[in-house]
């Protein structure tokens, strides 16, 4: 336990994404304001806030699928980036979002007709990654998906469904995985699982930002963020 | 590492699945194949009488085909959140919508185009008009599929876009409407009909190599 904190605490001083003075307005309502986050390597950070304080729309902004009011997010490749521009005391006016990040959200992204290995293999090729059938059986089998590779996913049952997209992280060679709600229709032993994967992942350096309406059983120390509903 | 192209495998997928939905791929070919069956019955078996709407009765049901279809080219990708993951992907989105036009096109025009030669004995026309209506169909389908897309995806965030992408798209495919019966009709009357022909063809090569970049301007829109 000692041993993963120390290194965990080597990689602390490389930001790995930064988002200075975001602000999100949705049907006439402030979510957030001038909402600044910056996420290190090795850094585990649980986003948690009442239902509709914006927790969805921050990490979509996080991510670049949506433009926020104000202000602007910056992911970078720590490795590319020793030039001045990413020292993390500038504030970013735009999104500038250069290295692959790994965002799993509430919608899954499986296609209901195409079965799993197809599903996995073309997320993979979509992100440049070849795949070959033997690899992603033994992934789903270590997701506890024996058998159902070949099922179309429209009909595997949505726990089954949410292991087949979080399978995904263990594909993608990246430093940030955004998880909104990963634990979602996963059992007991699912969610341990799935948060042993993420201590793993942050422990070796990665840097994860999750939303969760339950406590995280992490063996890491977890950063929590808060986000007020504001009216 | 083997080095994989997403645009071949978009292709390869988007192909397996209109495969796998071969009711919603059918829809629209059973509904253009039945049109044109139907006309003659209604308004007598005249061969001149056909021969004069026959064109125009091709163009109308293939493009009202087109929209029975259109509106399902990224309404499942956008309910299921592949579009969202497409777009933070490793690709290019302007070309990955080319790739799923280009597969939607395949899979609801180019049958219609094989099935043609067919029609056009329904409709009685000559060999010099069906000549010159394979290649508006040619030269003017790729045109609905590559516009449509875009009014598709403006309208894809919306709950009912059906009535919307109708409204939107009927004015536009008007003047593709107009040259191309007008380019079978100079046919029917042996005269020259390469400049109908060209510019259908000006309009094509415009809406190349525009459209990419509008549908997935607008994919990005529907996503805000």
């Amino acid at each position: 336990m000692n041993g993963k904190t120390s290194i965990t605490s080597n990689y602390t001083d490389i930001l790995r994404l930064n988002a200075q003075g975001l602000s999100c307005i949705k049907q006439d309502r402030i979510l957030f304001e001038d909402f600044s986050i910056q996420v290190h390597a090795g850094e585990l950070i649980h986003l948690v806030g009442p239902n509709g304080a914006g927790k969805t729309s921050l990490l979509r902004i996080l991510v670049g699928l949506s433009e926020p009011e104000t202000g602007g997010v910056i992911v970078t490749d720590a490795a590319r980036s020793e030039t001045a521009s990413f020292s993390g005391t500038e504030t970013p006016s735009e999104n500038k979002i250069d290295y692959p990040l790994l965002y799993l959200g509430h919608k899954l992204g499986l296609n209901q007709y195409l079965s799993s290995v197809e599903n996995l293999a073309y997320w993979a090729n979509m992100h440049g990654i070849a795949t070959d059938q033997h690899e992603l059986y033994a992934l789903l089998a270590r997701f506890n998906l024996v058998g159902l590779e070949d099922v179309p996913s429209g009909q595997l049952s949505a726990g089954q469904q949410r292991r087949v997209s979080l399978a995904r992280t263990q594909l993608l060679h990246t430093h940030v995985w955004i998880l909104d709600e990963p634990f979602t229709s996963l059992d007991v032993s699912g969610v341990a699982f799935i948060q042993d994967l993420v201590d793993d992942f942050v422990a070796q350096g990665g840097a994860v930002l999750m939303t969760s309406h339950q406590a995280l059983q992490s063996r890491l120390p977890v950063k929590t963020v808060t986000l007020e509903y504001r009216l | 590492m083997k080095s994989v192209n997403p645009l071949t495998s978009i292709i390869k997928r988007d192909l397996v699945l209109a495969y796998r939905q071969k009711a919603e791929l059918l829809q629209p070919l059973l509904f253009f194949v039945m049109v044109i069956t139907l006309f003659p019955l209604g308004i007598g078996p005249g061969p001149e009488t056909l021969q004069k709407v026959g064109p125009g009765v091709i163009w109308v049901a293939a493009i009202l085909s087109a929209l029975l279809g259109m509106d399902k080219l990224f309404r499942d990708d956008f309910n299921d959140g592949s579009l969202e993951q497409l777009q933070l992907a490793h690709v290019s989105l302007s070309w990955a919508m080319f790739a799923k036009v280009f597969v939607h096109w395949c899979g609801s025009f180019l049958p219609l185009l094989l099935i043609s030669p067919l029609l056009a004995l329904f409709l009685n026309l000559t060999p010099a008009m069906y000549w010159a209506l394979i290649q508006t169909l040619a030269l003017g389908t790729p045109l609905l599929s590559l516009i449509g897309a875009i009014a598709v995806a403006l309208t894809v965030g919306l709950q009912r876009g059906g009535v919307l992408l109708s409204l939107l798209l009927i004015p536009v495919f008007i003047p593709l409407l107009i040259f191309a019966t007008s380019a079978v009709d100079s046919a029917a009357m042996g005269l020259n009909y390469a400049p109908q022909l060209a510019i259908i063809g000006a309009m094509l090569c415009f809406a190349v190599a525009i459209t990419p970049f509008a549908i997935s301007y607008a994919i990005r829109v529907s996503h805000h």
